[in-house]
């Protein structure tokens, strides 16, 4: 079955990468501008694996990630942050939010491509 | 323009970034504790570094995560958005709008700026310098120490914490990533699994015991426990005891839990070079031409403006031929045709208005670029201003808006640095010392006016009367209404070098803001009082690829007018010129219209119809009547470029395809009214002088 990935990004020419890998890998790929709209994505598709930004309007990565593991679709759902901070304080409010792994920007397409695969086996 | 481009995207991205922190910057300077401004304003910038790394733009990254940082300090409250401090972030806005349209030329000045930027945060406070923007987390880097090449068998053991299958780590995929590392046996440690009463499903009480035949694995084990290594049990032992001459290469056997803790080696600092001096080179894609897109909001569709126009084009063939079809509906008695063709005229004609709506902008996009205009001007000038916009929801044709930016430029530069005085005259005058430039749009009918208003001094006409007979456009003796005077500023070669200064001429005269807007099919219009100030409006079209036009035959050919140019018909008196005098001049009214023969004009060879008719038009403040042979009647025009071919013809503006499939050229009545009036002034300013 082909893998759905759900891109949450403010920037869309980094959704429009995201995207780009993504499907040149066979993976269907859904976009969402910001964590409210993401959220609204990740409980109304089925989807395998979550790529979020972490500074976004609206409703910011943090935000998204604390308010979706509230809701019962997520769970075993992988979240990888897109994140341009080393910033280990960030990285541990994530985790503690719910996040699975992160991937720091910028990064290349097989980067991108190796942690979708460690996540999803896709 | 590739749409599929994401370094294209990027570019569109970040100009409506940079669109969006420069207002907010300005906004910040009215209201310099706005924590919503801060924070956009940072995300703006965080948006742009982040993308801009990803997109090879690096000297773009690094310049704006320097801006970013002294931004913070603004954020976290510990300077102030201040003038200076505005005025730096608009110096260095720019800069990254040119590092990211010329990314392979070099651009200087970004160090000045970025020091300028810390000086004024906090007088000189910290300048950490060009930081780690990116430290690869990839924790790969943990050292392979040059060890030959001997496998030895080594033995894993790992518990993942307890929220790890909730938040999303599944452990047979990292089961079969280690399994790449090396030949692998899995066996799974069952001690810590809780009575089925006290079990939680969703808990990974089940601990894996995985024995690895590999060389070192310490890094790419590091690498699989990447995101849970640090709160997970995890231990890794050597079994066997390697062959004597490795003995000393690898002592501690046992590395605990989270290995080679977690600072990854830092990158050689090589790899990032200074802002100024990298000039990385994404390639290159023509970055002028698709400027200023869609600048408008942010949750739109991007569409390629070429294939709007290609939309257009079609939907205008559409027109067409729904054109052809009511005529043939309308001569036939049949009455499905008659229901049908209605349909379709309705249909097309929704069609047609809706695909025009997709090419509507709102104006403020422009507006906005014009509040940094007022505002530089201002500090250059010393003037301090208002500048008030309202109108920017009025909608106008895409291209129509990016054509407008210059003329608006211009009179905008004008007011500002002609229109208002200088503070000690505003004084003197008693006028408050801030002066006022609006700018607004407004819908009127089918077009859209858009005006520019200072409350300076008002033209100077006598200046304007002593430029004008300098310049040889009009006579001493000739007498002008101060109306009339106005408009001379319009005339080609009013403006002249005296009056350049250093902000406006830069090379465009008020004669060519008039030829841009009559390009556009619109007209421009002063009015000025003394004292009070002046007005400059323009009147523009809803779209340019639709006109009303007015079809009429001259010869065998057939011409449509621009509907709108039209102010009436009239017979041509017969043997009028019997009574001219050689000149070609109508009475209308009491008023001299001249007239010309577009038979003439045209060269047309056919036997004239014995009773010609006159289509008066008008352009700006001049009038001139167009002699046909036949008035066909009024038709819904799409207008078709002419080619490059003939862009040399004056007299046609486009073309347009018929009902009857038949081509028939627009006249262009700017053109044609400018000829009559030549021959005017060759007539009556000959006579007066």
């Amino acid at each position: 079955m082909t893998k759905t990935i759900l891109t949450i990004d403010d920037s869309a020419s980094i959704r429009q990468m995201v995207a780009m890998t993504l499907t040149a890998a066979g993976l269907d790929v859904i976009e969402a501008g910001n964590g409210a709209e993401g959220y609204d994505k990740a409980t109304t598709n089925t989807v395998h694996a979550i790529l979020t930004d972490l500074n976004m309007p609206v409703l910011n990565g943090i935000e998204f990630i604390r308010k979706y593991r509230q809701h019962p679709s997520s769970k075993g759902i992988p979240i990888i942050l897109l994140t341009t901070e080393s910033d280990e304080e960030l990285k541990r409010q994530a985790k503690e939010a719910g996040a699975t792994g992160w991937i720091v920007k910028p990064f290349k397409q097989d980067q991108l491509l190796a942690i979708i695969k460690k996540v999803t086996g896709a | 323009m590739n749409i599929s481009d994401p370094t294209e995207t990027f570019r569109q991205e970040a100009r409506e970034l940079l669109e969006q922190l420069e207002a907010g910057l300005l906004d910040l300077e009215q209201d310099p504790s706005n924590g919503d401004l801060i924070n956009s304003a940072f995300r703006a910038l965080h948006t742009i570094k982040g993308s801009g790394a990803m997109f090879g733009f690096t000297a773009v990254a690094e310049f704006v995560h320097e801006f970013e940082t002294a931004f913070d300090q603004v954020r976290k409250g510990q300077s102030h958005a201040n003038a200076a401090l505005i005025e730096v972030a608009l110096d260095a806005k720019d800069h990254i709008h040119l590092l990211i349209e010329t990314p392979e030329a070099q651009v200087d000045g970004g160090e000045a700026i970025l020091a300028n930027l810390r000086s004024v945060i906090a007088g000189g406070a910290p300048s950490k310098a060009v930081s780690a923007a990116k430290t690869p987390e990839t924790a790969a880097s943990t050292d392979p120490s040059p060890v030959p090449v001997v496998k030895s068998t080594w033995r894993l053991e790992f518990y993942l914490p307890s929220d790890a299958l909730i938040y999303g780590t599944n452990p047979i995929l990292l089961l079969e990533e280690l399994a790449q590392i090396g030949p692998t046996s899995v066996t799974a440690l069952t001690d810590r699994v809780p009575e089925l009463k006290a079990l939680d499903p969703e808990v990974p009480y089940i601990g894996w015991r995985v024995d690895i035949e590999a060389e070192d694995p310490t890094a790419a084990i590091d690498d699989v426990f990447l995101f849970l290594r640090d709160n997970m049990e995890l231990s890794l032992t050597r079994l066997d005891t390697p062959p004597a001459s490795q003995a000393s290469a690898a002592p501690a056997q046992t590395t605990t839990a989270a290995p080679t803790e977690p600072e990854p080696v830092p990158a050689p600092k090589a790899a990032a070079p200074s802002a100024s001096a990298s000039s990385p080179s994404p390639k290159p894609k023509a970055p002028a031409g698709a400027d200023s897109a869609d600048r408008a909001g942010a949750s739109s569709l991007r569409v390629p403006a070429e294939r709007l126009d290609e939309l257009m084009d079609r939907v205008g063939e559409l027109v067409i031929a729904q054109a052809r079809l009511s005529q043939i509906a309308g001569l036939s008695s049949d009455t499905a045709l008659k229901t049908i063709a209605e349909e379709l005229e309705r249909l097309s004609s929704g069609l047609r208005d809706t695909t025009m709506g997709i090419r509507m902008v709102p104006i403020g996009t422009l507006f906005s670029r014009f509040r940094r205009l007022v505002h530089d001007l201002s500090g250059e000038l010393g003037k301090p201003i208002e500048f008030i916009t309202t109108g920017e929801e009025t909608e106008l044709d895409k291209t129509m808006i990016e054509r407008l930016a210059d003329p608006l430029v211009h009179l905008i530069r004008n007011a500002v640095d002609h229109g208002l005085e200088s503070a000690e005259k505003r004084a003197a005058a008693g006028k408050p010392a801030k002066g006022v430039v609006r700018l607004s749009a407004v819908y009127s009918g089918a077009e859209v006016s858009i005006s520019v208003t200072d409350d300076g001094a008002g033209l100077d006409t006598a200046r304007i009367r002593a430029k004008a007979e300098e310049n040889g456009l009009i006579t001493p003796e000739t007498k002008l209404t101060d109306q009339e005077l106005h408009h001379l500023i319009f005339a080609p070669g009013f403006s002249t070098a005296k009056e350049v200064t250093s902000l406006s001429g830069r090379g465009v005269g008020m004669d060519v803001v008039k030829r841009t807007i009559d390009g556009l099919r619109g007209t421009i219009d002063v009015i000025s009082r003394p004292g009070e100030g002046s007005t400059m409006t323009l009147r523009l079209p809803l779209t340019l690829a639709i006109i009303d036009g007015m079809l009429v035959r001259v010869g065998n050919g057939r011409y449509t007018i621009p509907l709108a140019a039209v102010e009436e018909c009239v017979e041509l008196p017969e043997g009028i010129e019997a009574h001219a005098k050689g000149r070609n001049f109508l009475d209308i009214r009491g008023a001299l219209v001249p007239y010309l023969r577009l038979r003439e004009v045209f060269g047309t060879t056919a036997e004239p119809e014995p009773h010609q008719k006159v289509v008066i038009v008008s352009s700006g403040e001049g009038r001139v009547g167009l002699v046909v042979d036949q008035i066909i009647g009024n038709n819904q025009t799409v207008i078709k470029q002419l080619s490059k071919l003939h862009s040399g013809i004056k007299s046609f503006s486009g073309a347009t395809i018929l009902g009857d499939g038949t081509v028939a050229l627009i006249l262009d009545t700017a053109h044609l009214v400018a000829a009559g009036q030549s021959y005017v002034d060759r007539n009556i300013t000959g006579r007066a002088a």
